[in-house]
């Protein structure tokens, strides 16, 4: 007897965690919780935990990388064993190495590299729990952990995902979702420059609803990116208010 | 030409400050007459020039800066200061020996060692070459005495204060000798260690209000509490 498939959504479209189809996970963001990085920020978006340091711009080791025009911006995107359900090895995986470097790829563009030639900017993304849209978060929270560090940059970069479970198209997919539903794509977005820095789409979409679904994760974007700012200034609205 | 942000007020990078026929000051950039932040911090306008005072920065060098540096390497020529800057900086042994200078010889070690710090001011400096700095001066050299402390580049100017008003009221309130690395770091020394750290507690404060205003007095009238509060304890 076949197994009865869960529905992702139920008959008055509610998601399996209770989100409306156009609704992002809880967030809440947290600026600067590292003392020793030059940078730093923490994420919880739904079930997600990530942490992002940054270093500085500084010397590059080994020195035969370094770039005589622009500064270097390596970036590592890591998994902890614990993250998931289970252990995952910690030595950095294919997916792991291919997201480092989209991460930094959605995150450059951004950056004054320019100003600083014969350096590097190190940025690493720890993940501490994942639980599905973790590059996206990662985008998120790196660039909040390059501002912290006082990095020159043309904007802040937000990410964010749509896609399509139950034939439907829904805005941050989950893990669940991720996993069981028929696509999803993953959005980096630069909101005052009106820019986008990473787009890609994993499963099937007909060419209207893969444009129904950029349009969406754009919507879910600039949702984020108020979040995300109010996050950044709270660091330092907070201390003002405490002297008057 | 609308301005989006008043003065004084917090921004983050991307943020739309002004448009139209502005200049773009510190940390911020134009593009298509359209002025943005591009660090957080405070928005500063003077006259047509619109610039933002970043509340974290990291030292970028500049020549004639006086700045504090810590060996943090010795080589064949002589040594490698780290001074906070995400350049290292090089200080010649030829600058520093008074006769020639004859590598065989004479042990660099001997007049820096490891994880000294010196005070020193930067000749030259470009996108392309490292920063060299010289000792050749008075005032210049091995710190030998005093206490260090370390703030944000940024906040040096305003511990400075108008004319050197703020740091001028901290001397004299506390007797302390403060030497301003432009770097961030800063020296103190004073007869005391009492002395010291309510020079260092002073410098915290300015540094954690930096943005308020009326500063000065409030640190004049905190020092002398806290000295009062001494005398009495006493």
């Amino acid at each position: 007897m076949p197994k009865k498939e869960e529905k992702l959504i139920n008959k008055d479209g509610i998601r399996s965690d209770g989100r409306k189809s156009n609704e992002l996970r809880p967030t809440k963001i947290i600026v600067g919780n590292l003392p020793n990085a030059d940078g730093s920020a923490y994420i919880e978006q739904g079930k997600n935990k990530i942490l992002a340091g940054v270093y500085g711009p500084h010397e590059v080791h080994p020195k035969h990388l370094a770039l005589p025009d622009r500064s270097l911006l390596r970036c590592r995107y890591h998994m902890a064993p614990f993250s998931v359900d289970e252990r995952k090895s910690p030595a950095p995986s294919r997916r792991e190495h291919e997201l480092s470097k989209i991460i930094r790829q959605a995150l450059e563009p951004a950056i004054f590299l320019k100003y600083y030639p014969r350096t590097s900017i190190d940025l690493f993304i720890e993940v501490l729990q994942a639980h599905g849209g973790t590059r996206c978060a990662g985008i998120t929270v790196a660039s909040l952990a390059l501002a912290d560090a006082g990095i020159p940059m043309r904007d802040l970069t937000v990410a964010c995902a749509a896609g399509k479970i139950d034939g439907q198209l829904v805005l941050d997919l989950n893990d669940i979702e991720d996993k069981k539903g028929e696509a999803d794509v993953p959005l980096a977005y630069m909101p005052n420059l009106n820019a986008v820095t990473l787009l890609q789409m994993d499963g099937q979409l007909t060419l209207g609803e893969f444009e129904d679904a950029v349009r969406l994760s754009l919507e879910g974007c600039k949702k984020l990116y108020n979040i995300q700012k109010e996050a950044l200034r709270a660091k330092y609205v907070s201390k003002m208010e405490d002297e008057e | 030409m609308p301005i989006f942000y008043e003065k004084r007020q917090l921004v983050t990078p991307g943020d739309l400050i002004a448009e139209g026929k502005y200049i773009a000051g510190e940390n911020t950039f134009k593009d298509n007459e359209k002025l943005y932040a591009t660090r957080v911090g405070l928005v500063e306008y003077k006259e047509r020039q619109v610039s933002v005072v970043a509340l974290k920065a990291f030292y970028i060098p500049k020549v004639g800066d006086t700045i504090i540096g810590k060996v943090a390497e010795i080589t064949i020529g002589g040594w490698i200061l780290d001074i906070k800057a995400p350049y290292p900086a090089v200080l010649r042994a030829s600058d520093v020996i008074e006769r020639s200078y004859r590598p065989q010889k004479d042990e660099l070690s001997s007049i820096f060692d490891i994880g000294d710090l010196i005070i020193a001011k930067i000749v030259s400096y470009d996108r392309t070459r490292d920063p060299l700095l010289t000792v050749r001066e008075p005032g210049l050299g091995k710190i030998t005495h005093g206490q260090i402390i370390e703030v944000t580049p940024t906040k040096i100017p305003r511990i400075i204060g108008r004319k050197g008003s703020m740091i001028s009221t901290i001397k004299r309130e506390t007797g302390c000798q403060i030497l301003l690395g432009l770097n961030g770091i800063v020296l103190i020394s004073g007869k005391n260690l009492e002395n010291e750290q309510l020079a260092v507690m002073a410098i915290r404060k300015v540094e954690d209000e930096s943005h308020t205003s009326g500063l000065t007095d409030r640190i004049t009238e905190l020092l002398q509490k806290e000295k009062e509060g001494k005398i009495r304890n006493a």
